[in-house]
């Protein structure tokens, strides 16, 4: 098991690594103005645009600004760990920006991520064990509306309804939780909400199939000639075995929404981690872009990794060597 | 044998499945009993009502979707007259069941041992207690090492070493009738007979009553006291084991001797029984057996046999042949010629 998670471990930072290497190919290949340009003032001549080339490293060929780029990203540079570079447009270090966004993208991923696996979960349960009633066909038909329903149509559709209506919730935008848990709370009910729902209709479709799969086994019939409750037979023997595919899909869900909810936190402008990525982007931040993206691909591979290592202690009979 | 305890007193039990291209009948009509210490073997092919009879026994069909009639006595309580409570506290303490495929029957997260004190805790024994019956019975059964085995999970066991355990698991309440369906049917050859072996010594320990479901004549042969042999959701013949083997009645059940093959009888020499089952969404009309009958005549496919007694010293048959064949065919077919079984 331990030599099994160390040969995992280096597995996931070569991935990194190769993922790192095409971004990086991908981003400073790609025809764009010259940062240097930002840098340099309204009146650029040519020495001065020599200069900042030359502090940028990016008179330097590109394997040799790869190579600074990998070796900060894994060491760390002047601005902390992990080294994400310079930004070309805000005067500020990658970092930094990125720590100051991560806390917004995070809150409003594990609210949400709460939310669509117990909501998903519990529905998909009932609607399993009341198959073909009519609280099976409602949390089905509610299912549909959550997958086939966009985002923002829903996001601003809330907004309207719950804050400027009902005046029930905060509005758009962030409020640290240090300017009061009420107000932190009511302004991110709703990008908890819309974010949810989408996944929490995946998630009871799933738990839903699962365990209709799981209580036709021989097993559940054990369990039910042992005497059990119904309850405990579909608690205990029928929903244990349907979560095993749920936490795979689970712990690759909350990875992938790192690089950013982009749509949820534009609609509620929260400003996270995706509002950085899409600003960056427009700015042509290269760094900054590539900060986000990094980021990203190191959530899905270390998810990826606990999830491999946690399903040894879901599934006894998986056992790694 | 008919001093002891009447255990299950089956009546006319009915079973039908309505589905969307008609009803099926699964089993017709179907009566037997089963005293304390007997082992009753249920014969036949796939899909003659073996296991569904079973499975009505316990109540593990589904109500919504099966019509059952007829009676069950329990100790003479009608077992179809229960509610679901009711049938709760009866399952797995007073009527357990061993089923047919061992790798799927055992919950592949759970520990052995956790699994069979769960049984235990269902009906009110305590935690601890219910530990110590899972490994005390894991001992009886003959799983080495039990105290620690008992914390091995399914997929660790072998397929004879899981349904010892499953055997173990229907033990914990000592229940009055053990169902085994097809017990040994998923096992090798040489785990079959430890099995059958180690569930006629728990018969005999724990003076249980225990119904054996198979299509394995020759474990019929050797166990039980008395046997049914069904087709297509009916009894065909019903008497003591000896005069079934001994003296057949029915021309399916010489169908099947016909077609086992013994250590004298090679495979070429084996005489299958032409035709394949009736369709039980429609049943051929009179006896359901009479399309693949080599000695069908006027009656059998316009009446229903009743399942009687042709003579005072023969068993019941559902056959409309008369008693002078059937004695004469019958005997020409004696259990003789299957070796070893008696």
């Amino acid at each position: 098991m331990l030599l099994y998670t160390a040969r995992r471990l280096v597995w996931t930072l070569v991935v990194i690594f190769c993922v790192l290497g095409i971004t990086f190919l991908i981003f400073y290949k790609l025809p764009n103005g010259d940062p240097a340009l930002r840098f340099a003032g309204k009146q650029p001549t040519a020495s001065l645009l020599t200069e900042i080339h030359h502090r940028l490293g990016l008179d330097r060929p590109w394997y040799i600004q790869f190579g600074r780029y990998a070796k900060n990203f894994f060491l760390g540079d002047a601005y902390g760990w992990p080294g994400l570079g310079y930004s070309f447009s805000g005067n500020v270090a990658v970092l930094g920006q990125v720590v100051q966004r991560a806390p917004r993208t995070l809150m409003l991923i594990a609210g949400a991520a709460v939310m669509w696996l117990f909501s998903g979960v519990a529905i998909g349960v009932v609607s399993a064990v009341r198959r073909r009633s009519a609280v099976d066909r409602l949390t089905m038909g509610f299912a549909l509306f959550g997958i086939s329903t966009p985002v923002f149509w829903l996001g601003l559709m809330m907004l309207f309804i719950f804050w400027r209506r009902l005046g029930w919730t905060g509005g758009s935008g962030y409020v640290p939780i240090a300017q009061g848990f009420t107000a932190w709370f009511s302004h991110l009910i709703l990008p908890w909400s819309a974010l949810a729902l989408l996944y929490a209709a995946f998630y009871a479709r799933m738990t839903r199939n699962n365990l209709l799969e799981t209580l036709g086994e021989d097993y559940i019939r054990t369990a039910r000639a042992k005497g059990l409750s119904e309850r405990r037979v579909i608690l205990k023997h029928g929903l244990r075995s349907s979560l095993t595919p749920i936490v795979t899909m689970f712990g690759m869900d909350v990875a992938l929404l790192v690089g950013g909810a982009i749509i949820t936190e534009s609609v509620f402008n929260l400003q996270g981690l995706g509002w950085l990525a899409i600003n960056s982007a427009q700015a042509q931040d290269l760094p900054t872009l590539l900060g986000v993206v990094m980021l990203t691909a190191a959530a899905v591979a270390i998810m990826n990794l606990v999830v491999d290592i946690l399903y040894a202690f879901i599934d006894p009979r998986v056992r790694y060597t | 044998m008919s001093q002891s305890e009447l255990l299950l007193d089956v009546k006319g039990l009915t079973v039908r499945f309505p589905t969307t291209d008609g009803v099926v009948q699964a089993v017709s009509d179907v009566s037997f009993t089963l005293r304390r210490g007997e082992t009753l073997g249920i014969v036949g092919e796939s899909g003659s009502g073996k296991s569904v009879s079973n499975l009505a026994i316990m109540g593990l069909l589904n109500r919504a979707r099966a019509q059952v009639s007829g009676e069950i006595l329990f100790q003479g309580r009608d077992l179809l007259g229960l509610d679901r409570g009711e049938l709760q506290r009866i399952r797995g303490k007073d009527i357990a069941m061993v089923f047919q495929d061992p790798f799927a029957c055992l919950h592949p997260l759970y520990r052995v041992g956790n699994q069979i004190a769960e049984a235990g805790r269902a009906h009110g024994m305590p935690k601890q207690a219910a530990n110590a019956r899972a490994v005390e019975l894991l001992d009886r059964v003959g799983i080495p090492n039990a105290k620690e085995r008992a914390r091995d999970y399914p997929h660790q066991y072998s397929g004879g070493m899981r349904q010892r355990a499953m055997i173990a698991m229907a033990l914990v309440h000592n229940p009055a009738i053990l169902i085994c369906d097809e017990p040994t049917t998923a096992l090798d050859v040489t785990v079959q007979a430890q099995i059958i072996e180690l569930i006629e010594d728990v018969k005999r320990e724990f003076d249980i009553g225990v119904i054996l479901v198979t299509h394995d004549l020759g474990v019929v042969a050797e166990v039980a006291n008395s046997v049914v042999v069904m087709y297509a959701g009916q009894i065909m013949e019903y008497g003591p084991a000896r005069q079934i083997f001994d003296q057949p009645q029915h021309p399916y059940a010489w169908g099947l001797l016909d077609s086992m093959p013994t250590i004298e009888r090679r495979l070429s020499a084996l005489v299958p029984i032409e035709g394949s089952p009736p369709s039980l969404l429609a049943p051929p009309p009179g006896c359901p057996f009479h399309p693949r009958c080599t000695y069908r005549f006027a009656p059998c496919p316009v009446d229903r046999p009743p399942l009687v007694a042709p003579a005072p010293e023969a068993h019941l048959d559902a056959c409309h042949l008369p008693w002078e064949d059937k004695a004469r065919l019958g005997s020409a077919r004696s259990v003789a010629r299957l070796g070893d079984a008696a």
